[in-house]
């Protein structure tokens, strides 16, 4: 399919996609919940009708604006980035993969980019319910173009509403539906906007602290921390909620993922759940890459048996029973998947050849082939599994995807507890004397950060080495071009992304200590 | 009266999708080409400031448009998508890079503690302005001009070139074009910002510039339009899908859609009718006759790409990997299913018109500057 591997050229590409989007996520989670707090604002203020709501609303406004430009920056990157640095990718699945990302661009980007326009531009110039509105379809603009990339992205982690043409050698969508209403769309999406709701409510109560620190803006910070409280604490046990959704619907669909970010190497029954643990070399190896095992760890009994089937009894796979088989269970080897791969692959190619001999008897008999449930249920769903060469080859990397999950579902509990604490003592009265606490929500700012980060690369880490799950490994998606040109990209995009986060950060500081204009 | 949604029918519907997008695009970019006179036009930073404001109001107009031409160009002729991107590697990223720099400009440039200095953030405006406008023109023009490229059986993209885009820039054509597109958004962007700007000095140097704009801009396109018409074109057979070259093809094809020529020839009239009234009677209406007039155009010269048995993206290394608005689109399920979102798009226009109109009520001007508003 691919005349030559390059190992330099994948890797620089990955590097350059991950750094894309990894500077790109820096701003959206921010947009996505700054938007609805503003809104929120707004709303008291439209109608109250008290100008220090108007005062509150615009200071967190501003800064929304200079986290808005360089989320829109970052983001053109990466739509065209799907064309020019994986173009055999774009190919396989444009037909599926492109209509997303237009229907974001027309139902979505126009409905931010204008009325974000009217937020900015309209004060005085629109009635005030206008521009209320308008804040609203920001928001919920926001939200609506992160749908339509998750569904896209969705898609390359269950890959379903669709259909192999040998024709042109693509994957064809049959069932919108299925694509947009795909189980891991739908958790995707949940978990992914409250994950940003809950980055914004931390940022707003951080930034509020700071000013109840220095005492300044007193009433203006308190009023921030009250309507950030409210929704970080609803948006944190949402999260939490559709943290645990998604990971029962990984199980389910991506068991080899599921098994890395719990570094499970032996199915067992009545499985324990890890809370948290330490991993080192286990000194058992598959192939060339040796399982990890736990130094310590804190677990809870039967809970990923319950978690996964609802059953205590009830046996949950390791990798081991995914690499190399368990017929017991009803699980194919690594090399069982491979041979049904290599013989779709040889399929197309035999199809291929009859089409270039114009061989219609044999052209026929093939097209029925891939016309036939059997054959796609059995041998071209393991499509990719033709292009691994070793078993091993199909183990993500464990620790990253075991330290990334565990860290941020901690970091998830945390919040919860933070904004619990940061309502009472709001409630109570204390918060303001209560500096120990201020300073604490001060510094949890970044927390949300790395929580949402982290998600993100136990994500797309722990598909490896797939681009689209089973189907495409990221060694064929890859653009034909050559590595040092990806390499010069990377450093330009390191260098570029790198100074505008700095002049972002010095802008959103002189912001905030300017603090809310009179 | 039922229309047949046949394959062929949802291709051209999506070609005519994309060719608006484009041509949209192109007018949208008088935001560029204003961007390009930030530091000749302006005495003083106030007036500086005020061309940056009117500018600044349409940004996200045009990037948004950007995104969405890209979005689109990739659900419907996705073989292009991956074959150009994939393939002519280094022009898409600089086109990229200098879109980068403008996204954060205008927010950045005047806020305090902004680390590089207001010039630098101008700077990089005035960068997007030329290069953006200009290597798009270039890129576009390979749609005649065709590109070196090969597809394998599995509609993979081999470049045929190390220079992986950059050798576009060697072809005459494509840089005539390009340098028309970037003329054409200067002209854009000074007619804009005679009809937005209330200040005297502003729009008088903007008046004179004109002139100096328009003739390299005539001069750029009418070589790239009498090229055109006289060379030879990619024509892909209807049946078989062989492509060959076949002389004049554009100008056959012009001839063969009359309704495309009448878009051409009427499309280049009113922008010459815009521009002689901006400067015969300095009027500052000029912008409503370019800018439906860019728009015209360019649909015209992108339908004239696409339609009439013509390979739109052509490979010059091998004829027969040219692509066509047959063999390089979506599914016709995909195409379908997109064609109803395609539906929303005259509520899309609708709002934006909506929300122009009432945030554009006033003129830019010093006090517009010094109000309370959001200034950039």
């Amino acid at each position: 399919m691919i005349e030559n591997i390059n190992p330099g050229l994948i890797d620089w590409s990955r590097a350059q996609f991950a750094l894309t989007a990894i500077y790109h996520w820096l701003f959206v989670p921010l947009t996505l919940g700054l938007s609805f707090l503003v809104a929120m604002m707004e709303t008291i203020y439209v109608r109250t009708g008290k100008e220090e709501w108007k005062r509150l609303t615009r200071f967190w406004m501003t800064l929304f604006g200079i986290n808005f430009a360089i989320g829109v920056a970052t983001g053109i990157i990466l739509e065209f980035e799907f064309g020019t640095n994986w173009s055999n990718y774009s190919w396989f699945v444009g037909d599926i993969f492109g209509a997303p990302l237009a229907i974001e661009g027309i139902l979505a980007f126009f409905l931010e980019s204008t009325f974000v326009a009217v937020m900015f531009f309209g004060w005085n110039k629109v009635s005030r319910k206008f521009h209320l509105l308008s804040s609203w379809l920001v928001a919920i603009g926001a939200s609506f173009s992160a749908l339509w990339i998750l569904v896209a992205n969705a898609w390359m982690e269950n890959p379903v509403g669709m259909v192999f043409n040998p024709d042109t050698v693509r994957n064809e969508m049959m069932n919108f539906w299925a694509v947009l209403f795909n189980p891991v769309a739908v958790d995707k999406f949940l978990h992914t906007i409250s994950s940003g709701f809950v980055l914004a409510s931390m940022f707003v109560m951080g930034i509020s602290a700071w000013f109840l620190i220095k005492k300044r803006e007193e009433l203006l910070a308190k009023r921030s921390i009250l309507i950030a409280g409210i929704f970080g604490l609803a948006s944190s046990l949402f999260l939490a909620f559709t943290g645990d959704s998604s990971a029962r619907t990984i199980a389910r669909i991506q068991p080899v993922k599921f098994e890395a970010f719990e570094a499970l190497s032996d199915g067992k029954q009545n499985a324990p759940l890890v809370a948290f643990g330490v991993l080192h070399g286990s000194g058992e190896k598959i192939g060339g890459k040796e399982l990890p095992n736990f130094i310590f760890k804190i677990e809870i009994p039967d809970l990923l048996s319950v978690m996964t089937s609802g059953n205590k009894d009830a046996y949950v796979p390791g990798l081991k029973d995914h690499i190399e088989g368990n017929s017991d269970k009803g699980i194919l080897s690594v090399i069982e998947k491979a041979e049904r791969g290599k013989i779709a692959r040889q399929t197309l190619l035999d199809y291929k050849k009859a089409k270039e001999n114009k061989d219609n008897e044999q052209i026929g008999v093939l097209l029925k082939k891939f016309q036939d449930q059997g054959f796609r249920d059995n041998y071209f769903k393991y499509f990719g599994y033709a292009f691994i060469n070793s078993p091993e080859e199909v183990i993500p990397e464990i620790y990253g995807a075991f330290y990334s999950f565990h860290l941020m579902v901690i970091l998830g509990f945390l919040f919860i507890l933070i904004f619990s604490l940061a309502l009472i003592f709001l409630f109570n009265g204390t918060i303001g004397s209560k500096r120990w606490f201020l300073w604490i929500l001060l510094f949890s700012i970044p927390l949300p950060y790395l929580a949402s980060e982290l998600g993100w690369i136990l994500t797309e880490m722990g598909r490896q080495p797939w681009i689209i799950q089973d189907l495409m490994p990221v060694k064929i998606a890859v653009s034909n071009i050559s590595a040092d040109s990806v390499k010069t990209t990377f450093f330009l995009f390191v260098f570029i992304f790198t100074a505008l986060l700095i002049a972002e950060i010095s802008i959103m500081l002189k912001q905030i200590r300017l603090g809310p204009k009179h | 009266m039922t229309i047949m949604i046949t394959h062929i029918f949802l291709q051209n519907y999506w070609w005519f999708i994309v060719s608006l997008l484009g041509s949209l695009l192109v007018f949208l970019m008088f935001v560029q080409g204003g961007q390009t006179f930030l530091f000749s036009l302006a005495k003083n930073e106030m007036q500086r400031t005020m061309i940056v404001n009117t500018l600044g109001r349409k940004w996200e107009f045009t990037f948004t448009t950007l995104v969405t031409f890209g979005g689109a160009f990739f659900a419907s002729f996705p073989l292009f998508y991956s074959t150009s991107f994939g393939g002519a590697y280094w022009v898409w990223m600089a086109i990229l890079f200098s879109f980068i720099l403008q996204a954060v400009a205008y927010e950045y440039r005047s806020k305090p503690s902004n680390v590089y200095g207001k010039k630098t953030f101008d700077f990089f405006l005035l960068l997007n302005g030329s290069l953006g406008p200009f290597l798009i023109g270039v890129a576009v023009a390979t749609f005649f001009t065709g590109s070196k490229f090969s597809l394998n059986q599995m509609n993979q993209v081999k470049w045929e070139t190390q220079w992986h885009g950059i050798e576009a820039l060697l072809n005459i054509k494509n840089l005539a074009l390009g340098l028309a597109v970037l003329f054409l958004v200067r002209i854009n962007g000074l007619l804009y910002i005679i009809n937005t700007v209330e200040e005297e000095n502003v729009v008088a140097s903007a008046h004179k510039k004109l002139t100096f704009n328009i003739i390299p801009f005539l001069l750029f396109f009418l070589f790239f339009i009498i090229m055109l018409l006289v060379s030879s074109g990619f024509a892909a057979d209807r049946v078989t899908g062989v492509v060959s070259m076949e002389s004049l093809k554009y100008l056959h094809n012009l001839l063969r859609m009359p309704v495309v020529l009448i878009f051409f020839l009427s499309g280049v009239l009113v922008v010459l009718f815009g521009i002689s009234i901006a400067v015969f009677k300095k009027s500052s209406k000029g912008i409503w006759f370019t800018g439906p007039g860019t728009i015209l155009t360019v649909l015209s010269l992108f339908l004239t790409a696409g339609y009439n048995g013509t390979a739109f993206y052509p490979s010059i290394f091998n004829l027969q990997n040219s692509l066509t608005i047959r063999n390089a689109s979506s599914s016709q399920f995909t195409l379908k299913t997109m064609t109803i979102v395609s539906f929303f798009i005259p509520i899309v226009i609708a709002y934006i018109w909506y929300t122009w109109k009432s945030i554009s009520n006033k003129k830019i001007n010093e006090d517009e500057m010094k109000s309370d508003g959001h200034v950039y």
